[in-house]
């Protein structure tokens, strides 16, 4: 927690100062992450005008309902909200480790940085096996009469409108079985680019936390007399937290 | 901190005391705010289709307010931005208004592409609609 006293009627703008009361490398960091929330934000809201265009969506809680080993248990939203935690979890230690390199404490940042190290990679793990879930699933389709069995990839869509079950029957299926018709491919690219275009920002952040610690492990901040690199690479690990947020809103959630 | 001696541009340093509690309060908070979020999802889950469409939308608008929560969290306290002084809160903070415009403007044009599509440019009746919870008449299959 910082609480800064800063005197009544300072004129922050008569030169002199900066006017943001912050060094230059920390208030580029705010704009590159400000931009970066501009080009998240225009990926999510062509996801959601494609999404509102089309007469029928896939449905998360069908799509998104396995659990690793879990087999073809049916269970909506567990496996991304753990993947939430994980990162909420990741940001806590990251907030930590720079409250302890305020302190100067080098031994704390260490431990709180390995720990945001290790949340890191544990995400990317958990969306390695999402993907490969999605890519290699064997999902039911209705084409042309026949069924056949899909991944979801960027060209092919299994969760359109679901058959309804008397079709089922009179096919000699199960009426209970799950069969979807091709839904519109758009769900395949969205899905995969944008939270692709996530964890290559979670793989990039795992990689600067890496090069924090070993700076740290080699006591650079300390002969620099502060830890403001920490700050930085905190600010890029948080935002990539806030934009999973969002992305968890609008692909799992809504 | 007098050892925290950080860039030149720093005109006040900010005193960085206190613990970490107010840290892992506001863990706690974005946890609860997201099992407030699992809890709507899986009532909308187990809801399916027995609910009307204007609760299904406004319990998302409301999962969505949720999500702005956690977001205001996020930044303002682990990212320090509500600790920073008022003209860098602005400079961040205003531009993203846009993104207000930019919601309205292209969900609307989503919804509109749909109806142009549905009724081949308004040519046509919406065969769609009929699908509205709302407007089933009987003998209309599906």
């Amino acid at each position: 927690m910082s609480t800064t006293t800063i005197p009544a009627g300072t004129k922050w703008w008569a030169g002199g100062k900066s006017p943001f009361n912050a060094s230059y490398g920390k208030v580029m960091m705010w704009y590159f992450l400000m931009s970066d929330a501009f080009t998240f934000g225009a990926f999510l809201i062509s996801y959601g005008t494609i999404r509102f265009s089309v007469n029928h969506w896939a449905d998360p809680n069908q799509v998104f309902n396995a659990f690793p080993f879990a087999g073809h248990a049916n269970l909506p939203l567990a496996f991304v909200s753990l993947m939430t935690f994980i990162l909420i979890f990741s940001s806590v230690t990251m907030v930590l480790a720079v409250h302890e390199g305020h302190k100067m404490n080098r031994k704390g940042v260490e431990k709180y940085m390995i720990l945001t190290i290790i949340g890191g990679i544990a995400f990317l793990a958990c969306q390695a096996w999402e993907w490969t879930h999605m890519i290699t699933g064997d999902h039911k389709v209705l084409v042309d009469g026949v069924i056949e069995e899909w991944g979801t990839t960027v060209t092919k869509n299994p969760w359109g409108v679901p058959v309804p079950p008397e079709t089922l029957t009179q096919m000699g299926l199960s009426a209970t079985e799950h069969v979807n018709t091709p839904g519109p491919i758009a769900f395949g690219g969205y899905f995969f680019g944008i939270t692709g275009f996530h964890g290559f920002h979670v793989l990039s952040g795992v990689v600067i936390n890496i090069i924090m610690y070993i700076k740290t492990k080699l006591g650079h901040f300390d002969q620099r007399g502060h830890y403001e690199m920490i700050e930085k690479a905190g600010l890029y690990w948080h935002f990539v937290d806030l934009v999973w947020v969002f992305v968890f809103l609008c692909f799992y959630l809504v | 901190m007098s050892a925290n001696t950080t860039s030149p541009e720093v005109t006040f340093q900010p005193e960085h005391t206190g613990g970490t509690k107010r840290i892992w309060k506001i863990f706690w908070v974005l946890s609860a705010l997201t099992i407030v979020e699992l809890g709507l999802g899986y009532f909308l889950y187990g809801m399916g289709n027995s609910i009307g469409y204007m609760t299904i939308i406004s319990t998302k608008i409301v999962i969505g307010l949720l999500t702005l929560a956690k977001a205001y969290y996020i930044v303002s306290v682990f990212m320090h931005l509500g600790d920073e002084v008022r003209n860098l809160i602005m400079t961040i903070v205003v531009p993203l208004i846009l993104f207000v415009w930019f919601i309205i403007a292209f969900l609307a044009d989503g919804e509109s592409w749909k109806k142009l599509r549905n009724t081949n440019a308004g040519s046509t009746p919406d065969v769609t609609e009929k699908v509205a919870p709302a407007a089933v008449n009987p003998g209309d299959k599906k």
